[in-house]
C-alpha cells in the first residue's frame, strides 16, 4: 500500500451555497489514486482530511441505497459504483445531479419526485384485501419475472438527471415513477391499474416522453423505463380504442 | 402546537415504517410521524440480502424455529420473547406478501424458502438476495398509501426529551435548512437500526453509528447485552461489503489457502458436496468467524493489503443458480472485487455485522422509560441473544415494529394532546445548545475523522472477535481518552443548510457512548459465550452470567453495568451442537 500513496488525482468538485454564493464553482481536491477506490472514497477523503466543508449525501456504498447519485465528467453516475482508476490520470469532474435544484454543493433537492411517486398509486392495490390466515396470494416465477426488472427501482434519480423532457417539463412525472406504477401494473396480484391510470395517461404522464432512451441507458440497476413507458403506451391507446367501442363507467374512480 | 404528533417513530427503515402503519391501523385517529435521518428508502434495511426467516413447510413448527433461534443465541435469549416471534414471523412476511413485496416462489407460485445459517429446516424467505431492498421499498412504498403518516424526512434527532421519568418527544435539525425543531409526542419509537460504524470494518452503511442506542442511554433507558457484536464471517476486504449467507446455503464452501474446507476442524461438522443444515458451511455466523481466527493462528489464510482472507467458492454452482439465486452477489463482485464468482474464487473475512445488544425493551417494545418505545437493531428484546442467527433480523424489524406501534397507539391514545411546559423548556435549551454547537469554533481543534478512526480501531484491538480483560481496559482508557479530545473536537464548516460535518461530530458524540457501553459490559462479563469470546474466561459460565447486561448512565456521565436474569420456558440451557 506503500507504494500507491504516491500516485494522486485531481476531483474538481462543484461547491455552492445557495443564497450564500452567486453560482457554483469548482474547487479542486488531490486525493490518493488506489484500486478499488470509487468516487465517493475520494469524497469522503476530501471531507476526512482536506475540507470538512463539503456535503454530499452517501450511506450504503453498495449500491442499493440510491443516495449517492452525482455527474462525473458530465453523466449521471452512483458516486460508490464509479471508480477512480476508470478516470485516470484525470482530472475528474464531481457536480450534482442535473434537473435538480442544488441545496448544498453536491446535494440536490428530490422532493419533486418524493410528491411525484404516491400520485401513481406505487403500492399493490386489491378490490377485496384477503386475510393473511388464508396464505399467500399465488404468483408463478413466470408472472413474477413480467414486473421484477421495474421493481428494481433504488430510486437513485439518474434517470431525472439523464431525461431530456424532464429538463423541459417539470411537470413530466418521469422515468422512475411511472416504471414503479407499471411494476404494479404488471404484477398479478394488483387490481389498481384502472387507478393508475388518468395520471399515466395524463399529459404529465407517458405522453410527455419522447423515447429518447436516456434513463434506461443510465439505469445503474438495468431497469428500463423506457420501455416500461412504451410498454404503457400501447396499452392506453388500446384501452382508449376500446373504450370508444365499448364505453363503459370504469370500474374505480 | 405546530409540531405535535401522537406518536414519533424515530427511523424511517423497516422496523419504523412498520411501527407507523402499525399505529396507523391501530388508531386511524392518531397522529404519526416518521423522523429520519435520511429518505426512508435509503435505511440500512435496503442492503439485507439472504432473507427473513419465518416457519412456513408443513415439514416445520416453530418449535424448531425457536430451538434454532435459542441454541444459536447461546441460550441468552429471552425465551417467551423468541415464543412470541417465531408465532408471529410468518403472519408479518405474509402480510408483506400481501403488500406487494416479490418474494421468490415456487413454480406452483407459492412462496419459495432457502436454507440458512443454524437453521435446521429451511425457513428463510427470499426475494432473490435483495430481500432487505425489496422489503424496505415494498414497506416505504405500502407507508405512502396512509396519507396520515407525516414524514420528516433528513431530520436529525439529537435529544429525548423526558419529564419525570417519561418521553415526551425530540428535537431534531432539518438538514436541508439547519431549522431546529421541538417535535412533542405522547410516544417515542426507536427504530434507528445498529452501530456497525462504531468498529473500523463493517458491512454497516456510513448512517449505522448507534444514534437511537446514545439517545437512550442519555434519556435514561438502560441498553442490554451491548457485549455482543456479531462478526458476519464474509465480508468482502478492503470495502466489508457483505456477501450474503445465502451464498453458502445454495451451496457455498469456505476454503482455506491450501483449497481446504477448514470448518471440519473446528467441530463443525464433516463436508459433503451439497450443503446440510446447521452443518459446516451453515454453522451459525460465531463459530464461523471465530474459526477464522484460528486459521489465520495457524497461518493458513491469505494475505492481502487489506488483511487477511479466506475463499468463498462458488464456482460449482454454475451461472444459471448464481444468476436466479445470488444475482446481487455477483454483481457486488464484479463491481467492488473485479472477479466473476462464476468462475473465481470470492475473498472474504470476517467483518462487523450486527448489535445483538440494544435498547432494553419487553415484549411490547416499551422501554423503562414510560413513552419510549424501541423495535428493530436498535432494541434488544431479547429474541437474538448472545448471537443472532441469519434471517431472523428481517423478521424481528416486522414483529416488534408492529407490536411496538401498537403499544404506542394504545399508550399515546389515553393521554391529552399537550405536553408539560418543562418539555418546552428543555426543547429550548437544546436548540439553543446546538446553535451554539453549529457556531463553535476551536483553535487548532481535533479533526473529527482522526478521533473517530481511532475510536474505530480502540473497538477492533480491544473488543474483537476474541477480547480479554487486558485488552478491555486499555480500550476503556484509549476511550476515556477519545473522550476528552472530543471535547476538542471543533467544525469548519458553520453554515446552516445541509452541513453534514456537524452531523458527522454529533454521530460520534453518539459513537463514543455507545462504543463504551460495549466496553464496559465486555469487560464485566467473565464468560464466554456466542458472540462474546473471552480467552482469559473461554467457558460459559450459566451459574454467574446466564443473565443480559443493562447499562445505564450514571449522572456523572459514567456507565454502570447490572443484570437481569434471562427468561427461560421451555429449553433448559444445553450444548450447542454443529453437524454431528
Amino acid at each position: 500500500m506503500a507504494t500507491e500513496t504516491t500516485l494522486e488525482i485531481t476531483l474538481e468538485v462543484a461547491r455552492y451555497r445557495p443564497g450564500v454564493d452567486t453560482e457554483p464553482t469548482l474547487q479542486s481536491y488531490q486525493v490518493p489514486l488506489r484500486e478499488h477506490w470509487a468516487i465517493l472514497d475520494g469524497l469522503t477523503y476530501v471531507k476526512d482530511h482536506l475540507d470538512g466543508t463539503l456535503s454530499f449525501r452517501w450511506s450504503c456504498r453498495m449500491g442499493i441505497c440510491g443516495s449517492c447519485g452525482m455527474t462525473v465528467n458530465g453523466e449521471p453516475q452512483l458516486s460508490c459504483a464509479t471508480f477512480l482508476t476508470d478516470y485516470a490520470p484525470g482530472p475528474i469532474r464531481v457536480e450534482p445531479l442535473r434537473n435538480f435544484p442544488v441545496v448544498r454543493d453536491l446535494v440536490v433537492d428530490i422532493d419533486d419526485f418524493m410528491t411525484k411517486l404516491p400520485k401513481v398509486t406505487p403500492w399493490l392495490v386489491r378490490e377485496v384485501q384477503s386475510p393473511v390466515e388464508d396464505g399467500e396470494y399465488l404468483q408463478t416465477p413466470e408472472e413474477l419475472d413480467e414486473y421484477q426488472q421495474y421493481s428494481m427501482c433504488i430510486n437513485c434519480m439518474l434517470c431525472y438527471s439523464a431525461c431530456p423532457v424532464y429538463s423541459l417539463e417539470p411537470d413530466f412525472l418521469g422515468p422512475a415513477a411511472i416504471a414503479l406504477a407499471q411494476r404494479y401494473n404488471l404484477d398479478s396480484r394488483d387490481e389498481g391499474a384502472d387507478e393508475r391510470r388518468d395520471v399515466l395517461s395524463s399529459p404529465e404522464g407517458i405522453w410527455a416522453c419522447t423515447f429518447v432512451g436516456e434513463c434506461s441507458a443510465v439505469c445503474p440497476k438495468g431497469v428500463d423505463p423506457a420501455g416500461a413507458i412504451q410498454r404503457y403506451k400501447l396499452t392506453a391507446a388500446t384501452e382508449s380504442i376500446k373504450e370508444l367501442l365499448m364505453p363503459r363507467s370504469r370500474s374505480r374512480r | 402546537m405546530a409540531n405535535y404528533h401522537d406518536v414519533v417513530v424515530v427511523g424511517g427503515g423497516g422496523a419504523g415504517l412498520r411501527a407507523a402503519i402499525a399505529v396507523a391501523e391501530t388508531n386511524p385517529a392518531l397522529r404519526v410521524a416518521v423522523i429520519s435521518k435520511v429518505y426512508p428508502m435509503r435505511s440500512h434495511t435496503v442492503s439485507a440480502e439472504g432473507g427473513a426467516a419465518a416457519v412456513a413447510g408443513a415439514d416445520d413448527t416453530r418449535d424448531e424455529h425457536a430451538y434454532d433461534t435459542v441454541s444459536g443465541g447461546d441460550w441468552l435469549c429471552d425465551q417467551d420473547a423468541v415464543e412470541a416471534f417465531v408465532a408471529e414471523a410468518p403472519r408479518e412476511l405474509l402480510r408483506l406478501e400481501h403488500w406487494g413485496c416479490p418474494w421468490s416462489r415456487q413454480p406452483d407460485g407459492k412462496i419459495a424458502v432457502r436454507a440458512f445459517g443454524g437453521m435446521k429446516k429451511k425457513r428463510t424467505w427470499f426475494a432473490a438476495d435483495r430481500t432487505g431492498f425489496h422489503l424496505l421499498h415494498t414497506l416505504f412504498q405500502t407507508a405512502l398509501s396512509y396519507s396520515d403518516i407525516v414524514r420528516y424526512d433528513e431530520w436529525y434527532v439529537t435529544k429525548i426529551l423526558v419529564d419525570d421519568g417519561r418521553a415526551y418527544g425530540v428535537v431534531a435539525i432539518e438538514l436541508a435548512t439547519g431549522r431546529i425543531e421541538t417535535i412533542t409526542a405522547n410516544a417515542v419509537i426507536l427504530c434507528t437500526g445498529g452501530c456497525g460504524r462504531v468498529f473500523p470494518f463493517t458491512t454497516n452503511a456510513n448512517i449505522k453509528t448507534g444514534d437511537g442506542m446514545a439517545l437512550a442511554y442519555r434519556a435514561g433507558a438502560p441498553l442490554k447485552d451491548m457485549e455482543f457484536v456479531q462478526y458476519h464471517p464474509t465480508g468482502l476486504p478492503f470495502t466489508g461489503i457483505l456477501i450474503t449467507e445465502a451464498a453458502r446455503a445454495e451451496g457455498g464452501w469456505l476454503l482455506n489457502k491450501d483449497g481446504y474446507r477448514y470448518l471440519q476442524d473446528y467441530d463443525l461438522g464433516t463436508p459433503t458436496p451439497d450443503p446440510v443444515l446447521r452443518n459446516m458451511e451453515l454453522g451459525p455466523r460465531d463459530r464461523l468467524s471465530q474459526a477464522f481466527v484460528h486459521e489465520m493462528e495457524k497461518g493458513r489464510t491469505i494475505d492481502t493489503p487489506y488483511g487477511p482472507v479466506v475463499n468463498l467458492d462458488l464456482r460449482h454452482l454454475g451461472a444459471k443458480l448464481i444468476d436466479a439465486k445470488l444475482p446481487f452477489v455477483r454483481e457486488l463482485c464484479s463491481k467492488y472485487q473485479n472477479i466473476d464468482p462464476v468462475r473465481e474464487l470470492v475473498p472474504v473475512r470476517p467483518v462487523v455485522h450486527y448489535m445483538m445488544g440494544g435498547v432494553h425493551t419487553d415484549l411490547r417494545g416499551a422501554t423503562p422509560l414510560d413513552g419510549l418505545y424501541a423495535a428493530g437493531e436498535v432494541a434488544c428484546v431479547s429474541i437474538n441473544g448472545a448471537n443472532r442467527l441469519g434471517s431472523n433480523s428481517l423478521p424481528e424489524c416486522l414483529v416488534f415494529g408492529n407490536r411496538a406501534g401498537r403499544a404506542a397507539a394504545v399508550f399515546a391514545g389515553r393521554y391529552h394532546r399537550e405536553v408539560p411546559s418543562s418539555i418546552v423548556a428543555q426543547g429550548r435549551d437544546e436548540e439553543r445548545r446546538l446553535a451554539a454547537d453549529l457556531g463553535r469554533r476551536v483553535e487548532g481543534h481535533q479533526r473529527i475523522a482522526d478521533i473517530r478512526t481511532e475510536m474505530q480501531a480502540t473497538m477492533e484491538n480491544g473488543a474483537g472477535i476474541y477480547r480479554d480483560g487486558d485488552s478491555l481496559t486499555k480500550a476503556a482508557h484509549e476511550l476515556a481518552e477519545l473522550r476528552l479530545r472530543f471535547q476538542h473536537a471543533g467544525i469548519d464548516d458553520h453554515s446552516t443548510n445541509f452541513n453534514t460535518e456537524l452531523i458527522a461530530w454529533l454521530e460520534l458524540g453518539f459513537m463514543l457512548d455507545v462504543a463504551e457501553c460495549i466496553i464496559d459490559s465486555a469487560a464485566l462479563r467473565e464468560e464466554s459465550r456466542g458472540a462474546h469470546q473471552r480467552t482469559d474466561f473461554p467457558a460459559r459460565d450459566d451459574e454467574q452470567f446466564l443473565a443480559h447486561s443493562l447499562v445505564r448512565r450514571q449522572p456523572d456521565g459514567s456507565s454502570r453495568v447490572g443484570y437481569l436474569p434471562v427468561t427461560l420456558t421451555r429449553w433448559p440451557p444445553g450444548e450447542r451442537v454443529y453437524g454431528r
